[in-house]
Parts: structure tokens; sequence; C-alpha cells
């Protein structure tokens, strides 16, 4: 089928538990697939997302390129959506916020328990971790958010289907949690 | 002839003395509210229960009944200032419910489901705030304090013993504990106090019982907060309160 929608997904600052309870909507991707194509997503290995009209985003923002993966991403789909608790609110990897990060790399890499050969990383293929860990709203414009960790299936169903069909996406109240 | 209020075009009656937010829960009526508790006096300060009455806002939980009031509740501009006090309290704080025990009996929580709050729209402030885990049976944590005075009320005028103050203004305002130390163990706080149990949110919280009922049966999980409230102040003693709600309200009865 020719111009089907364009999807892009990816995890920042996340655990992939997003993607995993996306894929949760089981038999239902077949019918996905026949109107939709996925364009850069762990689910293709594409590298870089172009002209998209769908970019679901997982996680927050923890180091320097997660902030490159979210413009792109912002540069290169219609419609972006932040996907789950830690693309809305920073979530789990936003609790190291109250802790400064020379402290956090010297518990992780040098004064940890059972830590071996104690050195930090400082490989210069490693992105720089930021001060802090953000919302990606407070990075790119957002235009919806769908809560939960991770959010069910039947949201995703529920916010790609309306949006498929033209509607403006909502989601009713048994589909809004934070847990 | 009865005294009426009309909210949103609904005739209410009311008894000299109460407030829009008493002649509201009398009525079925529900009007968000987060610092509010019949049974205590009124503080208004969550401000979700703004309504306008007359033309003005004003805090239902405050603002007296008076004959012939025109109050409007439910209108969209409202709905939407609730959302965004909503969103406010929870940038406030550290509100992350994926790790708090008191997720799905949380009325924070289940103020933002009610308002369809999908985002927070705000930058987050994340502050930092301690953790008071000193007290043999109940937990502390300031992250997720919003500042309701729900606890220092209960423990003043019933529990009589005034164990919570506010103290510090704007970004330093947070929860005290009447004790030399300032430590919580130190106060005459017990587990079977309605101090401890009358948090809306996650803040106090008590030990060893965060997960007693599992994350998806819980009372929001599966009801509104306006269905909640209005069976719990006893205006709709037909509704059944869920088994959930029980474990919430009942006193624990400390002892391993």
């Amino acid at each position: 089928m020719a111009n089907k929608i364009r999807v892009a997904t990816t995890s920042l600052a996340g655990c992939f538990g997003c993607h995993m309870s996306f894929l949760d909507i089981d038999e239902r991707m077949l019918q996905l697939v026949e109107v939709v194509e996925f364009d850069r997503s762990p689910l293709t290995d594409i590298e870089h997302c172009t002209n998209c009209d769908i970019g679901l985003i997982e996680g927050g923002v923890c180091n320097s390129e997660n902030v490159h993966v979210l413009r792109e991403f912002r540069n290169n789909c219609k419609i972006l959506v932040a996907v789950g608790a830690c693309a809305i609110n920073g979530g789990l990897p936003a609790l190291r916020n109250h802790i400064p990060l020379e402290e956090c790399l010297n518990e992780a890499y040098l004064d940890g328990i059972g830590v071996e050969n104690p050195q930090i990383p400082s490989d210069i293929e490693l992105p720089l971790l930021l001060n802090q860990v953000h919302p990606i709203h407070e990075v790119v414009k957002i235009d919806y958010f769908l809560p939960g960790c991770p959010p069910s299936a039947d949201v995703f169903w529920k916010f790609l289907t309306d949006l498929i069909e033209g509607r403006e996406p909502s989601l009713p109240y048994e589909l809004v949690h934070y847990d | 002839m009865s005294k009426t209020i009309t909210i949103d075009g609904k005739i209410i009656p009311f008894e000299e003395g109460q407030t829009i937010m008493d002649a509201a829960m009398a009525a079925g009526i529900y009007i968000p509210h987060l610092c509010h508790q019949p049974e205590f006096t009124p503080h208004g300060s969550c401000k979700l229960c703004t309504v306008k009455v007359n033309g003005r806002n004003c805090s239902a939980c405050t603002f007296p009944a008076m004959d012939g009031q025109d109050v409007l509740s439910e209108t969209e501009e409202l709905i939407d200032d609730r959302r965004k006090i909503t969103q406010m309290l929870f940038v406030e704080g550290n509100h992350l419910c994926p790790g708090c025990e008191k997720t799905g009996n949380c009325q924070l929580q289940a103020v933002g489901y009610h308002l369809n709050m999908l985002d927070n729209h705000f930058p987050l402030f994340y502050p930092d705030r301690e953790i008071d885990a000193s007290h043999p049976d109940v937990m502390i944590d300031q992250s997720r304090c919003i500042f309701c005075t729900l606890c220092v009320r209960a423990s003043q005028q019933k529990d009589g013993k005034n164990v919570f103050a506010i103290s510090g203004r704007g970004i330093n305002k947070h929860l005290i504990f009447n004790a030399e130390s300032g430590l919580l163990k130190d106060t005459a706080l017990e587990a079977t106090d309605q101090a401890a149990h009358i948090c809306p949110t996650g803040a106090i919280l008590i030990k060893r019982t965060g997960y007693q009922v599992p994350i998806g049966e819980r009372i929001y999980d599966h009801k509104q907060i306006d269905q909640v409230s209005l069976a719990s102040s006893g205006s709709r003693p037909d509704e059944a309160l869920p088994p959930s709600l029980a474990v919430e309200t009942e006193h624990v009865k400390h002892g391993e």
C-alpha cells in the first residue's frame, strides 16, 4: 500500500518497557502494519528517521546523545508523543537528580560494593551525562502524552487508532494511570 | 421556605452555617478537593475546589453558602484551572507514582485521573526534601507533601496531640514534627492515630503495609474519586465502599 503512515520510535533514558508494552497489542500489530510502516525504531534497526508522521519517545533525557536523538525526532516527525512516566516526568532515572553527578559516578564505578578495577568510563564514544535527568517536554515541543509505567497496550492501540482514523486522540478514565 | 443555592444550574438546599462544599457534598455533587475533609476545620489551601460564585472565584470549602448564590463548578475554564493546579502540585514535589507505595490509593493521583491530566506541562522542580524514617511504624517522605495540613489538623482535632506543623515559607516550606530532636520517633505519634492515615498523598506512610493490597486492585484503580469521596461522606449511602477502601480507612491495629 502506498502512503502508509510512517512511525518512528525510540527509547532514551528508558528501560524499553514501554516498547514491550506496545508489542503487547499482539495480533493487532498485523492490523497496524496494514496502514503503518516503521521508520527508525528498535523494531527495524533503521538508524535515522526521515519524514515521519508519528514519533513515539520512551524515556527522559539523561545524556547528550538523548538530546540529539530527541531533536532529530522533533525535526522529522509531524506528531511527537511522550510515552510513559520517564518521558513525562523523568521517572526512575530522575531519582539521581538529588545526588551530584560526581557522587553517582563515584558510587557506581569507584566506591561501590563489588566494583572491580575501579575507573570512571571516559571513552570518547560515550555520550556525556547531563547533570540532571529531564522530561522530554523541557527540551522539545511535545504534542501528546501517554502516561503509565508502562502505558498499557490498550493505551497505544486507542491512541494510534484515534490518530489513524482522523480523530483527536483521547484517553478515557480507565486507560489513564501514572503507575 | 428553605434556602437554596444553584450549582451549575441545579438547585441545592443548604442549612445556615454550611459552606458551598458542605451543601454540594450533601446533595451528591463532587467538587474536586485535596486539603478538605468534612470532619476538620476547612483550610482552603489546595485551591482545587475553586468555583465561580456570582462571577468571582472562591474556595468552595471555605466560602459560606448564602441564599440565591449562583455557583459554577464544572465549567471548561474551572476544570482547566484545576488541571493546572494539579500539575503545579506534581512538579513542585517529587511525585513519581511508579515507585510510591501509595499509588492507586493516592488522592492527588486520583484527582489527576479525574481531571484527565496526562502530563505535567510545567518544568519539573525536583526539590531536595528529607525523609524521616526514624519512627518504628510511620515513615514521612517530604517529597510528596502538598502542605494540605490535614495531618496537622487531625493530630490537633482528633488525636489531641499536636504532632505536626508547617514551618517556613515559599520554597522552604516544610512539615515539622513536635519534638526537641525534630525527629518523628520522639513525637507522640502512633500508627493508630488518625493523623498517620489522613495524608491524601504518599507523604505519610505506615511501614510494612504498603503492598498489602496489590497495585491494580487499589481504590482508584477501579473507582473515580468523585464516587469514593461522595460515598465516604455518606451522601450516597447506597454506594458500597470497595473493599480496598475499607482497608485504607481502617486504623491499622499494630503489633505484627
